[in-house]
């Protein structure tokens, strides 16, 4: 611990030269969880993090962040400055390999964090450094349409029906999209449905989208608020934030069915080591899963983990049946693969 | 370039005087029409959105927002960067183009205009690609504690490259008309490099240097695609005024939003007035320039 202090303020330069410096810089603190929420933030007292995240979250970290600050300042006497950068969650994911300084990755999906994992920058068993799988919260796919759902669109079949525009973001950059993709495409195959229908069926989805936006909210922005399409499929969150916004213009619609999205959260590991920033941003993670962090997380509509806090808002949070990414592919890895490496069934698809 | 495109203005008047009135009413009623439609009422409808809480909301949209107040202080200080490093550069490029004859010169010139042909977006994954982490010089410029990409340097490189034919396409034919006679006159009564340098060729292309400068400032004010790419978003850090009004945009704040853009487009207003007014005061200079010039 005193040892990563003393490089921070002298010299700089040496625990990052080669990169085995840094893996020996960490042991000591990693060892030592017990002197970690208490001593480490106090070593920097003012610290800035940057939490790079996915798109739609940018109203849900404004409240966290805000509201750590205080906790933060009540353990170590610090301040704490937590910048924020949304995009898409695969572009993002890619900015960070490319050398943004994030502290904290929350992204949408397993692979974009994994993306991390596989470039160096995150250690080994980084979806169980943090409680509940990395999971503070998980989310789901669902529908919004336009006021009185003039298309009658109730369930994924709906949405094939001729004249039906589609609004959702690119599965290529987003995790909304991604996730948009494997919804229709489980619905399909988990309903008794053949490969070939559910590919079918993905074909004609993405026929009736005319905009690929990069990003969830491009999407939302898209369709909201310059009025393109019929019915967009969108995270829970960005939902309800959607239909609050629009005053009445907008609706949402939870299909009967639909896919769990799990938003795993990490410690950058590489990133936090050269700056200094680990026991911040550990404590900073670990506040999410507080009653007051898991509070926050349904007030914006993203399903809180903790039983506890699911329970306490059960009337936001509608039961609807829901399928993993594990009851349509073998794993994430294949699914990414399969459906949206190059060459794979999305770019099949689309570019016909 | 434009001294002389005003020069032929008073012979292009006299032509039209022949055209029949219905015609010549026609013609303008068109032009008028159409750059209202598509200039003035955009414009306006930025304003008005801008306004849409009133005086006090729009002022409060600007200055209690902490990262739209910092993408204000960012642009204002990349952009003049900016235009600081291609003002030297184009000097430099200018110069050595049309004073000195050398094999490859063309060359040099259509490689100039790289920036204006290549996409911004790609100019910005080019950075990344030489700057970031992936790339040729990141891993060494970590080591150094050297931050580039997604930090304000690269804002600086990116909108740098992207303006940077202004001045040297300002400069190049203004000094390829004006010779080099009175230099190789100073050159042989014994003034060096600097005298030569501030006492003879800056008076003489300083209003093509200035309207280089506006144009490059103007551009490089509202740069969007390439920072976009080489940004990585860090609101309150890394949004310049472009970036920012998509974030506001996007998170649903739209009199914020407009309100910065509302900003952007007074600059770029600003901007036109300086070279509405340069050019008045160029003209006027020809004008004395040409009676003395009879006087005589």
């Amino acid at each position: 611990m005193f040892l990563l202090a003393g490089c921070g303020s002298g010299n700089a330069p040496a625990p990052v030269t080669t990169g085995a410096a840094p893996a020996n810089a960490t042991t000591p603190e990693n060892k030592a969880p017990e002197g970690a929420p208490t001593n480490a933030p106090a070593a920097g007292k003012d610290v800035e993090l940057l939490n790079v995240s996915y798109d739609p979250t940018r109203e849900l970290w404004k409240d966290l962040n805000a509201a750590y600050a205080p906790v933060y300042a009540k353990e170590t006497g610090g301040t704490i400055n937590i910048k924020q950068s949304h995009g898409g969650s695969g572009p993002q994911a890619r900015a960070i390999i490319d050398g943004l300084e994030a502290d904290v990755a929350t992204l949408a999906l397993w692979p974009d964090t994994n993306q991390l994992h596989k470039k160096g920058l995150i250690k080994e068993g980084w979806e169980n450094a943090l409680p509940n799988r990395s999971l503070p919260y998980t989310s789901t796919i669902v529908f919004v349409v336009r006021k009185g759902n003039p298309k009658g669109i109730k369930d994924w079949p709906d949405l094939v029906k001729p004249d039906v525009q589609i609004i959702t973001p690119n599965p290529k950059t987003s995790g909304n999209g991604k996730m948009s993709l494997l919804a229709g495409w489980g619905s399909v195959i988990l309903n008794g449905g053949t490969e070939d229908q559910a590919k079918a069926y993905i074909t004609q989805l993405y026929k009736q989208v005319p905009i690929l936006d990069t990003g969830a909210r491009g999407a939302t922005t898209t369709f909201a608020q310059k009025g393109q399409g019929d019915v967009h499929l969108t995270w829970e969150s960005e939902a309800h934030l959607e239909v609050e916004e629009a005053k009445g213009e907008l609706e949402i619609v939870i299909p009967p069915q639909s896919i769990l999205a799990e938003p795993h959260i990490a410690v950058v590991d590489s990133n936090v080591d050269r700056k200094g920033t680990r026991a911040a941003a550990e404590s900073y993670l670990k506040f999410l899963y507080t009653p007051e962090g898991q509070d926050i997380i349904a007030k914006h509509y993203y399903r809180p983990t903790s039983p506890e806090a699911l329970a306490k808002h059960a009337d936001r949070f509608p039961q609807i049946k829901i399928f993993t990414i594990t009851d349509i592919s073998k794993s994430w890895d294949e699914a990414q693969a399969k459906f949206f490496a190059d060459g794979g069934l999305f770019d099949q698809i689309y570019n016909k | 370039m434009h001294p002389s495109s005003m020069r032929i203005k008073k012979s292009v008047g006299a032509m039209v005087a022949t055209e029949p009135f219905w015609l010549r009413a026609l013609l303008i009623g068109a032009a008028y029409l159409i750059i209202g439609a598509l200039i003035l009422v955009p414009i306006v409808y930025v304003f008005v959105q801008a306004f849409a809480e009133g005086w006090t909301g729009y002022i409060n949209n600007l200055v209690r927002d902490k990262d739209t107040l910092h993408s204000i202080w960012l642009t204002l200080s990349v952009a003049p960067l900016a235009v600081l490093f291609n003002t030297v550069l184009g000097i430099a490029a200018a110069w050595c183009l049309t004073r000195f004859k050398f094999p490859g010169r063309t060359l040099l010139v259509t490689l100039l205009d790289v920036p204006f042909a290549i996409s911004p977006v790609v100019v910005g994954l080019m950075f990344l690609m030489l700057f970031g982490m992936q790339g040729f010089f990141g891993p060494t410029l970590q080591q150094w504690g050297v931050k580039i990409v997604f930090a304000w340097p690269g804002l600086v490189l990116a909108t740098t490259f992207v303006t940077l034919p202004f001045v040297a396409r300002e400069l190049i034919p203004l000094m390829e008309s004006l010779g080099d006679e009175e230099e190789v006159a100073a050159v042989s009564l014994g003034a060096n490099p600097w005298q030569l340098f501030w006492r003879i060729t800056l008076p003489n292309i300083k209003w093509g240097l200035v309207y280089g400068m506006i144009q490059c400032n103007a551009r490089a004010i509202g740069e969007f695609g390439a920072v976009y790419v080489i940004s990585g978003h860090i609101a309150g850090e890394t949004d310049t005024m472009p970036l920012r009004v998509e974030k506001l945009f996007q998170e649903y704040n739209n009199p914020g939003s407009f309100a910065v853009a509302s900003l952007l487009t007074l600059m770029a207003l600003g901007t036109l007035l300086g070279k509405y007014v340069l050019e008045l005061w160029i003209a006027r200079q020809i004008a004395s320039h040409q009676s003395d010039v009879e006087g005589t």
